[in-house]
């Protein structure tokens, strides 16, 4: 086991460290840093000037390097656009962004699940066909039109909710609902399906066989072992779903790390986008590795893959 | 697929006997497929009508008419002359969401080209070679898969500009890795089978291998994969468009149309509500397709 772990942790350093490579390299995707920071109308003095003030004329490894030492230490140097620490910038709106995939993720899990289960026990019922077409209609869905459909219908028409803004808990339910409904399909589809595999097992036939009510046999035996791939996937539906938060945060006008990514790259303010990119891969691939060290010590087998 | 002879001139005594062929078979599997057949033919028509659009647009989706702005469309009092009314610059709704549809299947298309071509190969070679090939792959995988594709995308579409084929580019080089995977695990499957080992055995060459032996059995996956990643596509550049950083403006695009109405959405919710609706159905329909593809040509259903 701490063989396996220490493996995958291994593993995990090494993509978290090529990633912040490439998120690093965007910044000379462009060409001359020093002339797009410089802006039109700069003279040749200017971006000289900015060259050495921003370090830009030492070779791009030396620089990598240099920013990644920064970055381990949590500096990721000054914003262009707001001339703050960008770390600081982040850890004021990562807070809201965690609030809300937490929310996202749990109203993903206490939709998908029940009704995953409810679809396996009776295959084919109205129940099963719903989430069915739920399912499908989620994964075709672009989440900023659905979002926009919301607004219109609760905040326009039926001034139930407020359209935008943090300030009380009622501003997180239409961003949650389209954020969760973006994870929903596959973790319900993964619980019927787990649950559907799970019903048909041997020891599901002994544990009715030796007089279990069907309640002890659905939630004791059967959904415990179904479970265990599902939680897996929300783990990594929930790393997705934070680097997705960009689209629901910029229209909800939610001030988290999504709309300071959306607002730098509009701004081309590159650190606060290198960082960010960096900060949203680092959760993925931790969430990643939570649950697959999760998934070995639930289930042996796992181990030795 | 059409070993079997001909049955339409067999004596009908004898075609109880023969049975199908595997043609008719997977015809048959094919036409019966309720969400196959539904998913084909709405994205059929939208390619049509695609393809046509010079044709079938009744107005040019870039004139505008300052004097017929926002006019509503014909279901909530708007006249003929504007079937689905006209947007902020007075241009024809109908005629945007039209020439739009050329915009969202071409992007669809060429990227899930792309980003299949990538993924086939390395998915393929993960799976063949194995060993070291295996575990750079497997590891380039996870180092896409930690990175946040709406981020990076976006960030890359604000350094380069947004145009045409830059947005067709960065999603072509960040959606393989559905490819990939899908790819790798199905070669894992062919490659122990008899007739791989019979051509290495006779000494084929290895690009030969791949190519007639590997790659014709597992192009069924990779159909069903490129359809779904188009689907991904298309819903990708919307998101980029109405973010404002995809396709650029006066270009007719679904998600910079959503954009554009969203500032009106207030009065006039239309004007966002039926190019994400096509959106949708478009989506919806490609996915109903690749999901039917997939029991379709699945071996597990064929009894």
């Amino acid at each position: 086991m701490l063989n396996f772990i220490l493996k995958r942790l291994g593993l995990a350093f090494l993509v978290a460290l090529t990633v912040s490579f490439i998120s690093f390299s965007l910044l000379f995707l462009s060409g001359d840093p020093a002339i797009a920071l410089a802006g039109e109308g700069a003279t040749d003095q200017d971006v000289v000037a900015i060259r050495e003030l921003y370090g830009f004329d030492r070779p791009m490894l030396v620089q990598y390097a240099s920013w990644l030492v920064n970055a381990l230490s949590g500096d990721f140097g000054e914003s262009y656009y707001f001339k703050l620490p960008v770390s600081s910038l982040i850890a004021d709106r990562l807070s809201v962004t965690m609030l809300l995939g937490l929310c996202g993720i749990s109203f993903a899990l206490l939709t998908a699940v029940p009704l995953g289960v409810i679809a396996a026990i009776r295959p084919n019922s109205i129940i099963d066909r719903f989430a069915l077409f739920l399912s499908v209609a989620g994964q075709a869905m672009p989440s900023f039109w659905f979002g926009l459909i919301l607004i219109v219908a609760f905040s326009i028409k039926l001034r139930w909710l407020p359209p935008s803004g943090t300030d009380s808990w009622r501003h997180f339910i239409m961003p949650t609902v389209v954020l969760g409904y973006y994870a929903m399909p596959a973790i319900m589809r993964l619980t019927r399906a787990g649950m559907l595999d799970v019903l048909s097992s041997d020891y599901i036939r002994t544990a009715r066989a030796k007089g279990a009510s069907e309640m002890r046999v659905m939630f004791k035996h059967a959904l415990r072992n179904a479970i265990i791939p599902v939680v897996s996937l929300a783990a990594v539906q929930m790393g997705f779903m934070l680097g997705g938060s960009i689209v629901v945060e910029s229209i909800f006008a939610l001030h988290g790390a999504g709309y300071l990514a959306w607002e730098s790259i509009s701004r081309n303010d590159l650190p606060t986008v290198q960082a960010l990119i960096l900060v949203f891969s680092m959760f993925y691939i931790t969430f990643t590795f939570l649950a697959d060290v999760l998934n070995a010590w639930l289930d042996p087998r796992m181990r030795s893959s | 697929m059409t070993l079997a002879p001909s049955t339409n001139n067999v004596d009908p005594l004898l075609q109880d006997i023969v049975g199908p062929t595997p043609g008719q078979q997977l015809r048959r599997r094919f036409f019966g497929h309720r969400g196959l057949m539904i998913g084909a033919s709405v994205v059929a028509v939208l390619l049509v009508i695609a393809l046509l659009a010079p044709v079938v647009a009744p107005h040019d989706p870039y004139a505008q008419d300052l004097l017929a702005r926002m006019k509503p469309p014909v279901f909530l009092g708007g006249t003929w002359e504007h079937i689905l009314g006209t947007d902020h610059l007075g241009r024809d709704y109908l005629s945007r969401l039209i020439y739009g549809a050329r915009v969202s299947l071409l992007i669809g298309f060429v990227a899930a080209l792309i980003s299949g071509t990538i993924g086939t190969a390395m998915g393929v070679a993960a799976g063949y070679f194995g060993g070291r090939t295996d575990a750079v792959v497997t590891f380039l995988i996870n180092v896409r898969l930690a990175m946040p594709v709406v981020l990076v995308a976006l960030a890359v579409v604000a350094i380069l500009g947004g145009s045409l084929q830059v947005v067709i580019g960065v999603l072509g080089l960040l959606l393989w890795d559905r490819f990939a995977v899908v790819m790798r695990a199905s070669t894992l499957q062919v490659r122990g089978r008899e007739y791989v080992s019979a051509a290495q055995a006779i000494g084929a060459s290895t690009p030969r291998i791949l190519l007639s032996e590997i790659m014709p059995n597992i192009l069924n996956n990779l159909i069903v994969v490129i359809t779904l990643e188009m689907a991904h596509a298309i819903l990708l550049e919307a998101t980029l468009s109405f973010l404002g950083l995809g396709v650029q403006p006066p270009t007719p695009s679904w998600g910079l149309m959503v954009s554009e109405g969203k500032n009106m959405m207030l009065f006039e919710p239309w004007l966002v509500l039926i190019p994400g609706a096509v959106l949708f159905v478009l989506v919806l329909a490609i996915n109903l397709m690749g999901d039917g593809l997939r029991d379709v040509t699945a071996p597990e259903n064929r009894s």
